[in-house]
């Protein structure tokens, strides 16, 4: 309740609501006769000093009457609100705990009385309940509970499926038991913010029926009443209706918006602030290849430094792996290089070159011919609402000037090329109807249909079973063997590099601590992550009664990264200084490069045989 | 995970059979609800209608012409077999038949509720889809909390309230529109924006949300690394699968939309069919009134159905997901 006060919605809403209810307990008490007082020397007057919103038919000042009226709208609408939602809170919860014949026809009743509006379930029970202040309430009150049933049917589904419950059904736990104490809880708070709204809507309701003639009756009086009597003379004076309907428009606001405070409250990240961040910048004189990256940052919002400073190339024709654990910043650096990392995310870098020319400045159609993407997850990385033809179509109608059906002859083609079975009927499928290896395969399709001098791959593999992991890293070397394209691999798995590409990258907390090629990689390298790494591998001589090695620990996220080495924690060479200073990759030997204060080949070599 | 090898076409029948079956159950719920609401009011609904004044011949002779005095199955009987020989009995207050009466009011509901529909659409759409690039990846806050704001406040205006602001300025004070009735072409102004301007809200908001969260999709990242134009990963790749849950949405709205009319009608004296109902409601005119909430229900279930239907053309995994 506390930080809903805090933010400026949900403050005023609340002091909007105190008022209300203020109003509600004393206006009557304390003008509840000059709100009576009939005066026949001022009838049907407009405002004035006297009578701020102007007077009635019988000479009562209007401005009293919306005040003392505060009371009975209030309470009517509360009153329809609890009926409501404890109707709908029953109905909803019934199927959970009803045998499941009762559980369907509760279900689907409500599904078939939530189709219809409010105000047309209202307008049926006012027919039903009468004309009066008991029909409109129970007719808003009926009105409500569906929608809440419904609400509390969809909630108490989604936590009946998640663990704790199935845990507390698997040791006996009674359906009704788990109904109050395991799944009610759980879903209080939703409920509760929209048990307010649903107060607002009621208030309008409940004014609305009386507006029309079919709620409060005279003698009394609500705010849908007077405003309706207000409507009457709106010709001569606007004030006597526009005062009750603003009176409305508040209290339900004040509800509404408290509801809504509570609401994104509940959905709301915290916000950061952007922090400058400034990088030293390495004087570089090497020469560069097909992708040239020097000294890339990604960094986003509250300082969060998630690649720090990595720097790179990748010749024509090269496969380059790049190993990390997750949060190693590798797939930042694969969208970085590709031109793809959105705002709030900021790139810097000191060279950033594709083909010659700094990324930022190469065309749309450079890009998108020149450079595919691969991207992790298949399932999810092709637009479920398109044809896939027409989706890897799209490359050659945008950049190659192709008409829609020449562009989808090459797609066509194109699946062929990547062994799509009967890609003609394929093309016009849409992507649920393909597997995920073969929409993996779609996907290296799409980038074919330029002339693509680099694949970027992030985790291609990872979200496939292994025979097809297979299938998709051939093709990734057959299209480096038949077109000459680069391939820049990102994998959290060291054997898939280790047997696909000619040099790797090992990241950890968004920085490079080693580069060699794959040749050396099981017999030279240095850093004890790498180490590490490759020690975690099982292979046939594992003793397969012992458990799996592990790293120790685990990464530190972009946003906690400290003084000294980032890996020093888990390290099991670290000293003082690796805590201290962080060290920077420095050349060992041909094409091979380390970041470690511990280049002594002994204590190395002692790691490895500790952590083995 | 499921290969699904079938054929799109071979997914509709399901879906059709599915929502039809749903629809002939909601109306016969509609139809019954609406037999019964006569039977459910307490005492007696002729006499109630009649007046306390009224001599008994007159409440037993009007009793018996109704079918009231008939075993409660066979007035069920008679009363849905009327309905498919387009019966819906007769007033009890003009005495003429209820079916000419919906003839005569309907059409002037349905051109209103279909203006301020489109008036939503038209509106809420572009201005969603363009709120959304604007405050993509958090920018421009100050934009986002003006929208959000301006939208919450007139989401929450009720329709006849709005109908009274508008009516006290453009009508009275200002006198550029008429008050109320349908005669002249200005006339359909202020109705409409009183029923379109809260919906379009809502709408306005949904589209922007919805958007947001497709815009962090998968697929929109493909999109953007196959360097598609910006207006076509947002309207080709983006929008459309935004829509369906606005259109869910929308549906719903459009159904609120239809009984909103009751209220606007009544600030603007429209000569729809919600007018009607509140005067018969008051009058006790209980055929008219079963008749006209018929009208209404099947108003609404006719445009759910509409809805699903669209859906499955837009989102082909719909008639399947459903299931």
């Amino acid at each position: 309740m506390r930080p809903v006060l805090r933010s400026p919605v949900g403050a005023a809403s609340a002091v909007l609501l105190c008022l209300l209810v203020a109003l509600a307990v004393f206006a009557p008490i304390l003008w509840g006769d000059r709100a009576a007082a009939i005066d026949t020397d001022a009838l049907q007057q407009g405002p004035s000093s006297a009578h701020l919103l102007g007077t009635d038919q019988l000479g009562r000042d209007i401005f009293y009457r919306v005040l003392v009226a505060t009371r009975l709208t209030l309470g009517l609408a509360l009153l329809a609100t609890v009926i409501g939602v404890t109707g709908g809170l029953l109905l909803g919860s019934a199927p959970s705990v009803l045998p499941r014949w009762a559980a369907r026809i509760v279900t689907s009743a409500v599904n078939i009385a939530v189709a219809f509006p409010g105000l047309l379930l209202a307008l049926f029970f006012a027919v039903i309940f009468g004309t009066g202040t008991v029909g409109a309430v129970l007719a808003i009150a009926f009105a409500i509970t569906p929608s809440f049933a419904r609400l509390t049917q969809t909630l108490t589904a989604s936590v009946s499926g998640r663990d704790f419950v199935k845990a507390a059904r698997v040791c006996g736990v009674g359906r009704f038991r788990l109904l109050v104490r395991h799944v009610l809880p759980n879903i209080a708070e939703p409920l509760v913010i929209n048990a307010t709204m649903a107060a607002g809507t009621a208030l309008m309701a409940v004014a609305g029926l009386s507006f029309l003639g079919i709620g409060v009756q005279a003698p009394s009086y609500d705010w849908g009443r007077l405003l309706g009597e207000g409507l009457n003379r709106i010709y001569l004076s606007p004030a006597p209706a526009l005062g009750p309907a603003i009176a409305v428009v508040v209290a339900g606001l004040a509800f509404n918006l408290f509801g809504e405070a509570a609401a994104s409250l509940a959905g709301r990240r915290q916000q950061q602030r952007q922090e400058p961040v400034t990088h030293e910048s390495v004087v570089d004189t090497s020469a560069g290849g097909l992708l040239t990256v020097r000294n890339l940052h990604v960094t986003f919002p509250g300082g969060v430094r998630a690649v720090r400073g990595v720097s790179f190339t990748v010749q024509d024709g090269e496969m380059v792996g790049v190993v990390g654990e997750s949060g190693s910043g590798k797939s930042l650096t694969a969208l970085a290089v590709s031109r793809l990392v959105e705002h709030p995310g900021v790139v810097s870098a000191d060279r950033l070159e594709f083909n010659g020319t700094p990324l930022a400045r190469t065309s749309d159609r450079e890009l998108g011919t020149g450079l595919a993407m691969v991207f992790q997850d298949p399932m999810t990385s092709f637009n479920p609402a398109l044809r896939i033809g027409r989706q890897v179509a799209e490359v050659s109608e945008v950049h190659q000037g192709l008409s829609r059906r020449a562009a989808f002859a090459k797609a066509v083609d194109r699946l062929r090329a990547v062994r799509i079975p009967e890609a003609d009927r394929r093309a016009r499928q849409y992507p649920h109807e393909f597997s995920g290896g073969m929409r993996q395969r779609a996907m290296i399709a799409m980038g074919l249909m330029g002339e693509p001098r680099l694949v970027i791959a992030d985790e291609p593999t990872t979200a496939l079973d292994v025979t097809v992991q297979r299938e998709v890293l051939r093709l990734l070397a057959r299209i480096r063997a038949e077109r000459s394209a680069a391939v820049l691999l990102i994998s959290h798995d060291i054997t898939v590099v280790a047997q696909t590409c000619d040099r790797v990258l090992v990241m950890y907390a968004g920085r490079i601590v080693e580069e060699l090629p794959t040749s050396e990689l099981f017999t030279s390298a240095r850093h004890p992550y790498t180490t590490a790494l490759l020690a975690a591998v099982p292979d046939l001589d594992t003793d397969r009664d012992a458990p799996l090695a592990v790293i120790p620990g685990r990464p530190p996220e972009p946003g906690e990264i400290a003084r000294g080495c980032p890996f020093a924690p888990r390290c099991p060479v670290a000293e003082q200084k690796c805590r201290l200073e962080e060290p920077s990759l420095v050349s060992v030997d041909e094409g091979h490069q380390v970041a470690c204060w511990k280049l002594d080949a002994e204590l190395v070599e002692a790691a490895v045989g500790g952590a083995r | 995970m499921i290969t699904v090898e079938r054929v799109r076409g071979s997914a509709w029948l399901p879906f059709a059979r599915r929502r039809a079956l749903r629809l002939l159950t909601s109306l016969w719920v509609l139809v019954t609800a609406a037999f019964l609401m006569i039977h459910l009011i307490p005492g007696d609904p002729v006499r109630e209608s009649l007046g306390l004044t009224a001599p008994p011949e007159v409440v037993a002779a009007r009793r018996a012409a109704l079918g009231l005095d008939d075993p409660l199955v066979v007035q069920y009987w008679h009363y849905v077999s009327g309905l498919f020989r387009g019966e819906f009995g007769t007033s009890l207050v003009s005495g003429t038949p209820v079916a000419d009466l919906i003839g005569d009011r309907l059409p002037a509901t349905v051109q209103l509720a279909v203006l301020a529909f489109v008036v939503v659409i038209v509106v809420a759409v572009p201005v969603g889809v363009v709120m959304a690039v604007l405050t993509k990846g958090g920018r421009r806050r100050g934009g986002e909390l003006a929208f959000t704001s301006v939208s919450v406040v007139l989401a929450a205006i009720p329709e006849f309230l709005l109908a009274v602001a508008l009516v006290s300025l453009f009508a009275v004070q200002l006198g550029v529109l008429p008050v109320a009735g349908n005669d002249a072409a200005g006339s359909w102004v202020l109705p409409a924006l009183a029923l379109a301007v809260g919906p379009a809200a809502v709408l306005a908001r949904i589209v922007r949300v919805e958007l947001l969260s497709v815009l962090g999709n998968d697929f929109v990242r493909t999109a953007r690394a196959k360097r598609l134009p910006a207006r076509l990963v947002y309207l080709r790749h983006a929008l459309p699968n935004a829509l369906t849950a606005t259109l869910t949405l929308g549906g719903m709205m459009l159904a609120a939309l239809v009984a909103g009319t009751v209220l606007v009608e009544n600030v603007f004296a429209w000569p729809g069919l919600g007018s009607t109902i509140v005067g018969s409601i008051q009058q006790k005119d209980y055929p008219a009134v079963q008749g006209i909430v018929l009208v209404y229900g099947v108003g609404v279930l006719l445009v759910n159905l509409v809805v699903d239907v669209a859906l499955a053309l837009l989102d082909p995994r719909s008639t399947i997901r459903e299931a």
